[in-house]
């Protein structure tokens, strides 16, 4: 009704000048216009001002004396016209605090005596406070001083009233359209959807979260550099044997038997199964040779080389392990160059920390060829870690029992304006191939690197247990950017 | 890797020259150590007991902390370091350590009894003469001491080292395995005698020597050294006695190292009297013992014999991947304080004489390394394998294509080619004629253009599924062609993505939704309107949507794609009764 009024009033005139008086004018309420002006300012069919009006309304006490007539007045008309009334008697005939406002304005007035006795000091008065009352209910307008003396007696108070001024909108229509918030099937069976209007969308804000599936960003890693070394040349190693012996994660690879790295402070061994079942015997008694007493051009490390020790199972500490089945495989055979690489979980015994935890995952590649040389294993790996985004690399020397040359590769991080080290890497040692059987020209260099570093610093993530286990808030899983590694 | 914590002016002293840090990290680099840690002795002292800065007297020289490699004993120390050093820096030469010449009968004698071979059946010994002890130097013999039984000694099990003023005893020595009770000294920081199992009792509250323990506690003989006089000059591996302890007027010191393992004893003695044999009077000589088995066997420690190798140089230069010539490798070889010359004139192999100190080189590929260590591991030119790079731009479209699909949406594989009708007026669009390849024979009227965008196709696979099951939630990232006049034939391609929901509700909010989802996976953060370091989305007016029901993407400032409701015309056109929600992007904006 309001809303008809209000439309259809605007198509043949300019402007609603005030609310109040169109709302007087149709005989609305002017709330209902207040609320369909919104409404329609909303969808932009009109345009409103505020205005603001100051008014007086009665109090709940000046109400009562509207109806009533004022104290003052009250009191005079109960004492009698003539001769006088005790002041007990007169007060018993009034409420108490009428009586008390009632003698006080009387006497103001000096309408009254009063005493112990009270009588009339003049015989007729007027209720101007009652005829001013009525005046402010119906709206009409008091003089200053009127207003004063009503507000000082707490008979009125001001009020401010609101309305509109109104025209029209960008979007104006005598009629408003059906409002949609979606555009369904049944709109367009209908054919109704010419006449939808639409909420308008808040594109300030993102979309609700949707519903889908992710992949753990560990592992997205793990795929891009997986593809890089597809796209290198390398073939994956199966690295799916967490249990190793001794034999093959160290002693194989001319790791000393006293070696820091197989105390068990840093090597989980296994209470079961604790021994390996077989080892190639044959092999094993290079291995020993070597260690004990060299041979192939090494003085070996002359100590009593024990299989006891050998036979010890454990969680391997590298995928070297692997790598170095692999070779003992490929010796056996014809020689052909190979490439080999695996990303997989390896194990030490550390207590876990910002940077450290006691699995994690390692990376290793490694080039098994004829006449391969130092200035071949720098190549290869600035080819694999510009793939990663690190094209400046340099080398320190380091020691390794098993590598020799020994590199520790760094790369300058551009953020933190330093080299970084990045990995590790090295020629394998003679002691560690030639018993395996490979031709004396043959060499092999690798490299290894944690895939949770790289990994690191590419999400921003600076502790470990953030990105890797039980305690990963799955929110990271589920907001994480694809892995752009080797793509540039 | 053990670290050595040295006076940082000291070691410059040693070395000649003063270094800044960063030239300092740089030599320890190229070297192959690093400096860890630069610190202040009062800094560790403050820090291990707990202590705030108190201003107070504490020593507050600069101590450089440095890494070496575990298989370098002889660095381990300050003097070995700055050896290594000044040889590298080629300001120093090789020494060449000797055992001094005097007769056996001279000699002084250890005489090892049988049952030491029940718990530590080894022992080597020899003599410094005539040292010169000041305080740091002092410091440092017993810092040394320290590190070898950390490291090489392995926490004392296979070797510890015994060392003794020597003028407070007399030879011949006995190295013998008693039963403890029988054991009775005066040890080390004690005034009174403890017998052997009553000393075990009283180190175990001993936060310094109670680790230590468990190397003989089992053993019902207890490894001990006497004099003639029955002095006991040890307990190895635990302590020493007092009588003999050496002290800064120690002149001349008698060094035993007992063992499980005799090599790493052998190395370790080696180690300390090369090392302080340069304080010594006769500087770089090292006086004899001789070791007399229970057997009669004998054997004069310490062994500084060179140990010689003979390295063909195609061996080094073919490792390395360098053509060097031999006077070359030798020189290198020289710095790195391992002796070596042409073998033969105009050969090409290289004699190599391997110094006492040197006992990590077991293999000519030891050798290799320490001349590209001295070449320069940087200044080895690279050899690059073969190998392959893929394409960027497809490789993205990949992994985009696999998160989409991960949202749940159907990948689809449309035509390129389609008609004119199609890609213009069936999605209110005009033909300006300044985007689409036209082709010019035509076979059909299906074929008359190159797609300009994935719509058509995406909506004629909807259109042609009508009785699927809703929601249908497609994609598909492929190729259209627009005309440019920047390329060579007039039309270049680009890679777009498009995805489409059909259901029945439009589904908008779901596409809202990919669209954060595509960015977020980009790595690209939702910003504000303006703001050019993300994306973010406006309202857009394009015919083929619904009006105020579509929305421009905006990525680093630039318009990249276009999402919304499908104008119900053009689902018509299509004959499509259902409601749908279409979005397309250009990928190549992400590369």
């Amino acid at each position: 009704m309001a809303e008809d009024a209000i439309l259809g009033y605007l198509a043949t005139h300019e402007e609603i000048p005030d609310s109040g008086q169109f709302a007087s004018q149709h005989g609305l309420h002017h709330n209902d216009v207040v609320n369909v002006i919104k409404s329609l300012h909303g969808f932009r069919y009109i345009d409103a001002q505020d205005i603001k009006r100051e008014s007086w309304v009665l109090t709940d006490e000046g109400k009562k004396y509207a109806a009533e007539g004022s104290p003052e007045v009250q009191l005079f008309l109960a004492i009698p016209s003539e001769g006088s009334i005790a002041k007990d008697e007169l007060q018993k005939k009034l409420d108490p605090s009428l009586f008390k406002i009632g003698c006080s304005q009387a006497g103001k007035n000096k309408w009254v005596d009063m005493g112990k006795q009270v009588s009339r000091k003049v015989q007729h008065v007027e209720d101007k406070v009652k005829d001013l009352l009525i005046r402010i209910q119906d709206g009409q307008t008091l003089g200053k001083e009127d207003i004063n003396s009503l507000r000082a007696r707490k008979l009125i108070v001001a009020q401010t009233w609101k309305g509109y001024s109104v025209s029209k909108g960008p979007n104006y229509a005598p009629k408003r359209k059906k409002v949609a918030t979606d555009l369904t099937r049944e709109n367009l069976q209908r054919g109704d959807w010419k006449e939808l209007e639409f909420k308008e969308y808040n594109f300030n804000a993102k979309g609700p979260p949707a519903e889908a599936g992710h992949l753990h960003p560990l592992l997205k890693v793990k795929q891009q550099l997986k593809n890089i070394f597809l796209q290198m040349g390398f073939e994956e190693m199966p690295t799916n044997n967490f249990v190793e012996s001794s034999f093959w994660n160290f002693d194989a690879l001319f790791q000393p038997q006293q070696h820091p790295a197989r105390d068990s402070h840093d090597t989980f061994f296994l209470e079961a199964p604790s021994t390996t079942r077989e080892l190639p015997e044959d092999y094993v008694q290079l291995v020993k040779r070597v260690h004990e007493s060299g041979g192939y051009g090494s003085r070996g490390y002359m100590y009593d080389w024990k299989r006891e020790e050998a036979n010890k199972n454990l969680l391997r500490t590298h995928t070297t392990a692997v790598s170095t089945r692999m070779l003992y495989t490929l010796a056996k055979q014809p020689f052909a160059p190979k490439r080999y690489f695996s990303i997989d979980r390896v194990f030490r015994n550390e207590s876990v920390d910002r940077t450290h935890l006691a699995e994690f995952h390692q990376i290793e590649g490694l080039v098994c060829d004829r006449g391969l040389t130092l200035g071949d294993l720098i190549g290869v790996l600035n080819d694999f870690f510009s793939r990663l985004g690190m094209s400046k690399l340099r080398f320190k020397p380091a020691y390794n029992p098993y590598t020799e040359p020994s590199m520790e590769i760094f790369s300058y991080h551009e953020g933190l304006k330093k080299w970084v080290e990045i990995g590790n890497s090295g020629m394998f040692r003679p002691e560690m191939l030639l018993p395996m059987g490979f031709p004396e020209d043959v060499r092999v260099i690798a490299w290894g690197l944690s895939l949770e570093r790289p990994t690191m610093i590419l999400y921003g993530i600076d502790n470990i247990r953030d990105l890797f286990g039980h305690k990963v808030d799955l929110s990271l899983i589920k907001r994480n950017p694809i892995c752009r590694l080797g793509i540039n | 890797m053990p670290t050595v914590s040295v006076a940082r002016d000291r070691l410059f002293a040693a070395l000649g020259r003063s270094y800044t840090q960063e030239e300092f990290e740089e030599l320890c680099f190229n070297f192959g150590i690093e400096l860890d840690d630069v610190t202040t002795e009062k800094a560790i002292i403050l820090k291990e007991r707990h202590l705030e800065d108190d201003n107070s007297s504490l020593d507050d020289e600069v101590i450089y902390k440095i890494e070496v490699p575990a298989n370098r004993y002889d660095l381990l120390c300050l003097e070995g370091l700055a050896q290594a050093l000044c040889i590298f820096n080629g300001h120093e030469k090789i020494p060449r350590y000797t055992v001094a010449n005097i007769s056996k009968e001279s000699m002084l004698k250890m005489q090892v009894k049988k049952e030491t071979s029940l718990i530590r059946p080894f022992v080597v010994c020899a003599v410094l003469r005539g040292i010169a002890f000041d305080e740091a130097r002092y410091n440092s013999f017993i810092d040394l001491q320290d590190k070898l039984h950390q490291n090489i000694c392995r926490k004392r099990t296979l070797v510890a080292i015994g060392t003794h003023d020597l003028d407070t005893l007399q030879g011949p020595f006995t190295y013998e395995a008693l039963p403890p009770p029988e054991i009775n000294f005066v040890p080390l920081k004690q005034v009174k005698h403890f017998r052997a199992d009553e000393l075990m009792e009283f180190y175990k509250s001993d936060l310094k020597l109670k680790k230590f323990l468990h190397i003989i506690e089992k053993s019902k003989v207890f490894p001990v050294i006497y004099d003639r006089n029955r002095t006991v000059l040890s307990l190895p591996p635990i302590i020493n006695g007092a009588h003999s302890a050496i002290t800064l007027k120690t002149k001349n010191v008698f060094i035993e190292c007992t063992a499980t393992d005799l090599t790493k004893a052998k190395i370790v003695l080696n180690t300390m009297v090369t090392t302080f044999s340069a304080y010594c009077e006769r500087k770089f000589e090292v006086e004899p013992v001789e070791v007399i088995s229970f057997d009669g066997n004998s054997s004069v420690y310490p062994d500084l014999s060179e140990y010689n190798m003979e390295v063909p140089l195609s061996y080094i230069t073919g490792s390395i991947g360098v053509p060097l010539e031999v006077d070359e490798v030798t020189s290198l070889l020289n710095r790195m304080q391992v002796h070596a010359e042409q073998a033969g004139l105009g050969g090409n192999n290289i004699n190599v004489s391997v110094p006492p100190t040197r006992s990590d080189i077991l293999h000519p590929c030891d050798v290799m390394e320490d001349v590209a260590i001295a070449y320069g591991y940087n200044n080895i030119p690279k050899r690059k394998l073969s190998s392959l790079k893929p394409l960027p731009l497809n490789q993205l479209s990949d992994l985009i294509r696999y998160e989409i699909a991960m949202n749940g949406f159907a990948e689809v594989l449309t035509w390129i080619l389609c008609s004119k009708k199609e890609n213009f007026e069936m999605l209110n669009r005009k033909d300006d004629k300044t985007t689409a390849v036209v082709i010019g024979n035509p076979r059909s009227s299906d074929f008359e253009v190159v797609r300009t965008s994935l719509m058509p196709g995406m909506l004629k696979t909807v259109g042609h599924n009508k009785d699927h099951p809703k929601p249908i939630k497609i994609f598909e990232v492929g190729d259209v062609v627009l005309l440019d006049e920047k390329k060579d034939v007039g039309a270049s391609n680009r890679r777009l993505l498009a995805a489409l929901y059909c259901g029945a509700n439009s589904g908008f909010e779901l596409i809202h939704s990919l669209v954060d989802k595509i960015m977020e996976v980009m790595g690209t953060p939702f910003v504000p309107v303006g703001n050019s370091a993300g994306y973010y989305i406006e309202l857009s007016d394009e015919p083929e949507f619904l009006s105020g029901r579509q929305a421009k993407i905006i990525y680093k400032g630039r318009r990249i794609g276009i999402f919304g409701i499908v104008h119900p015309e053009v689902l018509n056109n299509f004959d499509i009764p259902d409601p749908c929600t279409f979005l397309e992007l250009d990928i190549e904006n992400f590369l």
